[in-house]
């Protein structure tokens, strides 16, 4: 992963391409992510039956391959909703997943992938 | 077939009426009674000659001529359509009232941008507890109703969160009536 790379996913991008949050069909929940750091962040505080909604549908893994562009998380995700886990265990693997990502790009000497 | 009947009466302790006749907030257009039959006997039948809706009013149908031109000119008729019922087509679509809460300074901005889509069929901005905007919104299905929400109302500046009800049965469907109106007027 080079430098560029890690700052390409890291970066905050506008807020048309941020990711939202709802909870089903139409209903928002008003948490929304820009970058990576802050869709870690919310992973934690938003409301389970949103990352339940958006792992089923798929969104978690297209925004981050089509707007992160980390075609990596995108995959780690995958096997996320692969697992078939849910509740607050889904929560705990998605922000592990998610956090150890960040930690990695953020500190390329930590955790290898 | 229906009128589309502008918006523009006070109802409630607003409303002037005098004798017989109907005062119209901000615009000094008086309608009498005769006008307000005009626009109850177009209401049921938009289709209907002068000449039926004067036999009905025992005036002549150039008096029904004139006063529907005039209405129309003073936009209180803003224009005349056709209603269907889109559950006997095959026409395949999701119906949802979308309740949009917003950060007060931004409410107008975000109605106004809501108005100027075409998925949008009503919208109205309300003061409850907190300021809210509802929205009738048409989709073809719930996935585009939510990809509208989601790509194009909550990235709207001002969005605070976002609810959203799909129409399962429609139970009624009606337009304000001129003829419930003039009732409670005792026209």
């Amino acid at each position: 992963m080079t430098f560029e790379n890690s700052s390409r996913i890291l970066r905050i991008v506008p807020r048309e391409k941020a990711f939202y949050f709802f909870t089903s069909i139409g209903n928002y929940t008003g948490s929304n992510a820009v970058s990576l750091k802050e869709f870690m962040e919310r992973i934690n505080a938003v409301n389970v039956k949103s990352l339940e909604f958006h792992l089923s549908r798929g969104d978690f893994e297209k925004w981050t391959a089509e707007v992160l562009e980390d075609k990596w998380l995108a995959n780690e995700i995958s096997r996320i909703l692969r697992s078939g886990l849910t509740g607050e265990a889904l929560r705990n693997q998605l922000y592990l997943t998610v956090s150890r990502r960040f930690k990695r790009l953020t500190n390329p000497s930590s955790t290898r992938f | 077939m229906s009128p589309t009947v502008n918006d523009k009466f006070t109802v409630g302790s607003k409303t002037e009426c005098d004798g017989n006749s109907l005062k119209l907030k901000n615009e000094e257009v008086r309608l009498d009674r005769a006008d307000l039959e005009i626009l109850h006997a177009l209401q049921e039948d938009s289709r209907q000659t002068y000449t039926a809706i004067g036999k009905r009013l025992k005036v002549s149908h150039s008096t029904v001529y004139d006063r529907v031109k005039k209405m129309e000119e003073e936009k209180i008729i803003k224009g005349y359509t056709v209603l269907v019922d889109f559950d006997k087509t095959r026409v395949r679509n999701v119906l949802a009232v979308v309740t949009v809460y917003t950060d007060p300074k931004e409410t107008e901005k975000v109605a106004e941008k809501l108005a100027e889509s075409c998925k949008v069929l009503e919208a109205y901005t309300s003061l409850s507890d907190e300021l809210v905007i509802m929205a009738k919104v048409w989709a073809a299905s719930q996935e585009e109703l939510h990809e509208f929400i989601a790509n194009w109302v909550a990235p709207l500046q001002g969005v605070l969160r976002i609810r959203t009800s799909i129409i399962t049965k429609k139970m009624k469907e009606t337009y304000f009536s001129i003829e419930n109106y003039s009732k409670r007027l005792h026209l």
